[in-house]
């Protein structure tokens, strides 16, 4: 019964790396940059959801929906200001600059709210489901956070398959200069991956610190990485591969906590990831790379 | 009525003048050819016309609106479309979802009424794939709407990327070697498709090709284009009659 409580866990935290993980696959596959800058936008959500919550006393469910208003305004500024200038740059450049945002944004966060990690009231008020006589409970954010990540992956791929601005991200992750001559506007789609992506570390923001209380600067840092990784591991670029990736990366770093070492389990992820890359260069999900002669 | 009317449109790479001092007029309606030896600059010239490249000099007029050193979106916003030397479809759409595209330009709705589905989605979505299927049948693609465009035979693909550029509502259409790679019959077709777009949906047309035949046969006016020069321009019959073309093309 104890193994089943840790992979519905290991679910549940990995439900939260996949929807994080969506902002890294979606930007990396419209825009070809990695948005280092993206797990820093969490640790923003956290804040703002803290600071309107259990400083102001203001409703969760209007702190929350504030965060993912702000995180989205926050996405497509960093898009505005740091990345558009670079779009014809080096993605080094680009990757260099994104790690910069990312900085910037943990430092502001320490000067405006000190080195003291503060502590964060989840916003989910659902009670948790005992079964099996009450050996085997699962967390109210746990009854929340599973089916909000699979809803949220349904209708984003039913919006990309079958919108206008999903056509728009597929023609300009293809071929940026036919699309724009197309009539496509490139910056306005790549802007909006980027709310879309930023809007979705919002809801993670909500979800990962209901369960994991712990809220400092460079709280958004770790996820942020790891679900980077879920992305790389599922097959960067892919959406269904953002879900398997943080998925199974989520079982992982929980099984290999509860059954071999809490101090490995972050080793054991990243040594995962070595493996997988060594095996399927491109991911889980990833199409396979054919060498034209 | 002039489409198109060009002055003095040069550009240089480095030392390389690829256009000097090009000039055209197109008249609505009209077919015009863009012939030339290869490097003559003929793509050039219609990278410049769509804002891909900034001209040095010159003046582009299109149906009376100043679009000189305009960015690639606005010239497409201002009526001018074109298809590829090489094929640029959107390999990871559909047959359909590729002329979609190209239709976005005239159909608005807001993202939040795509992610949400509210009722202006589906009124619009279902708009445009009427028009798309209406501009697939013209081409007698209609059939094959739901394939990835990348699985499209070849003179398929070719006749895409036109159908492609045409749901952009363009008034002046650029087409670059469309016959490229096609076996006779594919290009007795693609004339016969060429002449019914510019009777149906009343477009401007200048291409870019290599087969005399097609050439022509469609074109009513041909332009030479020899080292980023005017080597020839006119009637088809006085073009390709004209000794300097002919030495251009064949040597002495």
């Amino acid at each position: 019964m104890s193994f089943l409580s840790y992979l519905i866990k290991g679910i549940s935290l990995g439900s939260v790396y996949s929807i994080i993980a969506l902002g890294y696959t979606m930007v990396y596959g419209i825009a070809k940059m990695l948005n280092f800058a993206h797990g820093d936008v969490i640790m923003v959500g956290g804040f703002v959801i803290y600071t309107l919550m259990s400083l102001a006393g203001i409703n969760p469910l209007i702190s929350v929906l504030a965060a993912i208003v702000i995180c989205t305004l926050l996405g497509v500024t960093i898009e505005g200001i740091a990345y558009r200038p670079l779009r014809k740059a080096s993605s080094l450049a680009v990757l260099i600059t994104a790690i910069g945002v990312s900085y910037f944004l943990q430092n502001v966060a320490l000067l405006v709210y000190g080195s003291n990690p503060k502590s964060f009231t989840s916003v989910i008020n659902v009670p948790a489901l005992k079964l099996a006589d009450g050996k085997l409970t699962i967390t109210g954010e746990t009854l929340v956070t599973i089916p909000l990540c699979i809803i949220i992956m349904v209708i984003l791929n039913l919006f990309i398959k079958k919108s206008k601005v999903g056509r728009s991200m597929i023609a300009v992750s293809e071929d940026k200069d036919a699309a724009v001559l197309m009539g496509v506007n490139v910056n306005k789609t790549i802007a909006i991956t980027f709310a879309i992506g930023s809007a979705l570390a919002g809801v993670a923001s909500a979800l990962m610190f209901s369960t994991y209380p712990n809220l400092s600067s460079t709280s958004g840092a770790m996820p942020g990485i790891k679900a980077f990784v879920a992305a790389v591991f599922g097959g960067i670029g892919s959406i269904p591969g953002a879900m398997i990736g943080g998925v199974l990366l989520g079982i992982i770093q929980i099984l290999s906590s509860a059954y071999i070492s809490t101090q490995l389990a972050d080793a054991i992820v990243f040594l995962i990831l070595i493996l997988v890359l060594l095996i399927k260069p491109t991911g889980i999900m990833g199409k396979k790379l054919h060498e034209k002669v | 009525m002039e489409m198109l009317s060009v002055k003095n449109l040069s550009i240089s790479f480095g030392g390389l003048r690829a256009v000097d001092s090009f000039n055209i007029t197109i008249q609505k309606g009209e077919l015009y050819g863009l012939i030339g030896p290869n490097g003559a600059g003929k793509t050039t010239v219609f990278n410049l016309l769509t804002g891909v490249y900034k001209p040095d000099s010159g003046i582009i007029i299109l149906d009376g609106e100043n679009i000189s050193g305009k960015s690639p979106i606005e010239i497409n916003k201002a009526g001018i479309a074109r298809t590829f030397q090489n094929i640029r479809l959107f390999k990871n759409l559909t047959v359909l979802d590729n002329v979609k595209t190209g239709l976005h330009n005239q159909y608005k709705y807001t993202t939040l009424a795509g992610i949400l589905r509210l009722p202006s989605y589906y009124r619009t979505e279902k708009l445009m794939t009427e028009k798309a299927y209406d501009i697939l049948k013209v081409f007698d693609l209609d059939k094959e709407a739901a394939t990835l465009s990348a699985n499209l035979p070849y003179g398929k693909q070719r006749k895409l990327e036109i159908a492609r550029a045409l749901a952009t509502n363009p008034k002046l259409l650029l087409l670059d070697e469309p016959a490229a790679g096609m076996n006779p019959a594919e290009t007795e077709e693609l004339m016969k498709t060429i002449t019914l777009i510019r009777e149906k949906f009343g477009v401007t047309i200048l291409l870019i090709e290599h087969d005399m035949k097609l050439v022509a046969g469609i074109c009513e006016k041909i332009f030479v284009l020899n080292f980023g020069m005017e080597l020839a321009n006119g009637l088809p019959q006085d073009v390709l009659n004209n000794p300097e073309v002919i030495k251009a093309y064949l040597g002495e």
